[in-house]
């Protein structure tokens, strides 16, 4: 039983710990253009404190916290009526309608960003259909836009949010809601005082869920996006390949990890903390 | 049962064997290399051929830096990746002596290559090109009939590219391409890694950057082709592409290629075999059979581009040896330029002037 629980923690010790400490091993290294791989190894901060002297790092890192945030927002906005209805459905439809939310997986992520590009172009099937049709003769394109960005990240990170939903949506007991009802409050009341709360683990862990890879996504914003929408993903990218600077990749990338893991963490050990006092009064 | 599975496990066991022993790894780039050639030579040599494809150069340069890549011939873009990797000795010294075809090579390409790699040491010539623009012959014409399309002007003079602003504008997104193009458009040293010259080149292209819908390095293939854009600056055989493309395309689209008369950067495409190759002897092979003419002129007959095999020339079909846009007349290679490799400094300080030109930050 002792090794069934320790396995998850190697787990973490090799697919997290590891490759974070080498990791962090290039970023307190010097680059080294002439040797392979172009490290020096030792104990220095240039690469952290070439970070702070740039504005361009902490710009593209607002930008990409900007974009992963509203993304967010907006995938919640839609996945959460879609996961009620799906908790909502006849049981037997339920997995059917679970299918059709992970069917897209079942094609390449690739393709389907691929496939994006295709609909959004100046003449592709969007803009074909608004000349089509008279709503539009010159309808101007999305496509290289910030919009178009935070539409392939919703997309693309919709069902992230759709499970976690239905999961939490599913097992809430409707007989709260029905003695809402019999107690006299509204649908809305009922919603927004017993459903919404009872579901927020679900919103947690279907937003963390997606703003952490939409934060770091590169290839939405490179395909989708337009020059100017300057997120760190890229900004990484262009260290570790056009510069070949291993250790200012590596100190972007850890820089990226604690300013995303400090708030989350923090919020982790609020939620932790919040129902404890709450039982010891029921006591 | 037992059986069955030492059996399958044997059969895992004995592909790697053969593999280790009589083969070679190529690395190159995507329909690169007529691919029938590579049957002739597993039959001539009795070397298997593991031939897998990349279409980035900075993939090829992180997976050498990284070390033990397995590879045995790679095919870099002469600069900045060639160079900078030379610098990192991460190539082999080629045994000419074990290269029976080498005076096949055409001299002139040869000596531009040799600024990169003193006296042809680590690498062949495989394809080259040039750097230029690419157009949609109506749309063009249909906004400014008489656009001078074989000059920078038409990619770098705001009163000239801001009539193809709707119609849709695309850059490589690469500051050793378009820096050095600005550089040569404003009449100074492209290869010059002067701070206040590099400023002035950086001015050249925010001045035009209200005007370009994106900087990007291989999607103005299919932008061109499908005709979402109507102008790019990219390299000769991407522009080939896409008029292949579109020429075959349900409503013909007429694309069409200019080298700029200022100058064009020329590209070459290196082959090499990487340090640590686990087959140094099949991979000299291998750079020997791509010196055959026959094998070059059988690739560029497939990719359109000029080879670097001057015993190719004969054999290849007369759409391509006659084509100047492929094989430019002597008046055209004269103003081509080359530039060098620079400092990390330098290197890091031109993607820095480069993001500002894209970001504006």
């Amino acid at each position: 039983m002792r090794y069934v629980i320790a396995l998850p923690f190697l787990w973490l010790g090799i697919f997290f710990l590891l490759p974070f400490a080498l990791v962090l091993a290039i970023a307190l290294g010097t680059n080294a253009p002439d040797s392979v791989p172009p490290v020096d190894l030792g104990i220095g901060l240039k690469s952290f404190t070439l970070l702070f002297t740039d504005d361009l790092y902490l710009a593209a890192w607002l930008t990409s916290l900007r974009i992963a945030a509203t993304s967010t927002l907006v995938a919640l906005l839609l996945g959460y009526p879609m996961a009620y209805a799906i908790a909502r459905a006849a049981p037997r439809r339920r997995p059917l309608l679970l299918m059709l939310v992970v069917l897209p997986f079942w094609t390449s992520f690739l393709i389907r960003v691929y496939a994006w590009m295709g609909l959004l172009d100046e003449n592709g099937l969007l803009n074909q259909f608004l000349r089509w049709s008279g709503i539009a003769a010159n309808p101007g394109t999305i496509l290289g836009t910030e919009w178009a960005v935070q539409l392939g990240i919703v997309y693309a990170y919709l069902p992230f949010m759709v499970l976690p939903l239905y999961a939490v949506l599913e097992k809430l007991d409707v007989s709260l809601l029905e003695a809402a009802a019999d107690l006299g409050a509204r649908p809305i009341a009922a919603f927004l005082t017993i459903t919404l709360p009872l579901s927020l683990p679900g919103v947690v862990a279907g937003c963390l869920l997606v703003f952490i890879p939409a934060v770091g996504e590169f290839v939405i914003p490179d395909l989708l996006g337009g020059t100017e929408t300057l997120m760190i993903g890229k900004v990484l990218w262009d260290e570790f390949f056009t510069n070949a600077d291993w250790p200012l990749a590596s100190a972007v990338a850890i820089c990226l990890l604690v300013l995303l893991a400090a708030p989350i963490a923090l919020f982790q050990r609020q939620q932790a903390r919040g129902p404890e006092p709450a039982r010891e009064r029921r006591r | 049962m037992r059986l069955l599975a030492l059996a399958s496990l044997l059969a895992l066991v004995a592909p790697v064997q053969a593999w280790a022993q009589g083969s070679v790894n190529v690395y190159n780039w995507s329909d690169y290399i007529a691919e029938d050639q590579l049957k002739v030579f597993e039959k001539d040599t009795g070397t298997k051929v593991n031939y897998t494809t990349y279409d980035s150069n900075e993939i090829l340069d992180a997976k050498l830096r990284t070390g033990k890549s397995g590879y045995d011939i790679v095919v870099p873009t002469a600069s900045p990746f060639f160079v900078r990797q030379l610098a990192a000795s991460l190539y082999l010294p080629l045994d000419k002596a074990k290269l029976k075809n080498w005076n096949n090579l055409d001299p002139e390409i040869m000596a531009a290559l040799a600024k990169y790699d003193p006296g042809n040491a680590h690498g062949i010539p495989w394809m080259w090109g040039t750097t230029g623009i690419g157009y949609n012959v109506a749309e063009i014409s249909k906004r400014l009939p008489d656009a001078p399309v074989d000059s920078l002007r038409m990619i770098f003079d705001p009163a000239v590219v801001s009539k193809f602003k709707d119609c849709g504008v695309m850059m490589l997104d690469s500051a050793t391409d378009v820096l050095p193009a600005a550089l040569k458009y404003l009449g100074l040293d492209p290869d010059s890694k002067k701070t206040e010259d590099l400023a002035k080149a950086t001015d050249v292209v925010k001045a035009v950057r209200p005007f370009i819908r994106k900087f990007h390095s291989s999607e103005y293939i299919n932008a061109l082709a499908g005709g979402n854009i109507c102008l790019a600056f990219g390299f000769s055989g991407d522009v080939f592409q896409a008029r292949d493309r579109a020429a075959k395309a349900k409503d013909k689209r007429d694309i069409a290629y200019a080298i700029p008369k200022e100058g064009s950067l020329l590209w070459i495409d290196v082959a090499a075999i990487p340090k640590d190759a686990p087959n140094p002897a099949n991979a000299l092979r291998f750079l020997d059979f791509l010196l055959e003419p026959k094998v070059a002129a059988a690739s560029s007959e497939l990719t359109g581009y000029a080879n670097g095999n001057r015993a190719a020339f004969a054999l290849l079909p007369k759409d391509i040896s006659g084509n100047p846009l492929i094989y430019p007349p002597a008046d055209v290679r004269n103003r081509f330029y080359t530039i060098t490799a620079g400092t990390p400094e330098q290197t890091r300080e031109r993607t820095r002037l480069w993001t500002t030109v894209k970001t504006g930050r």
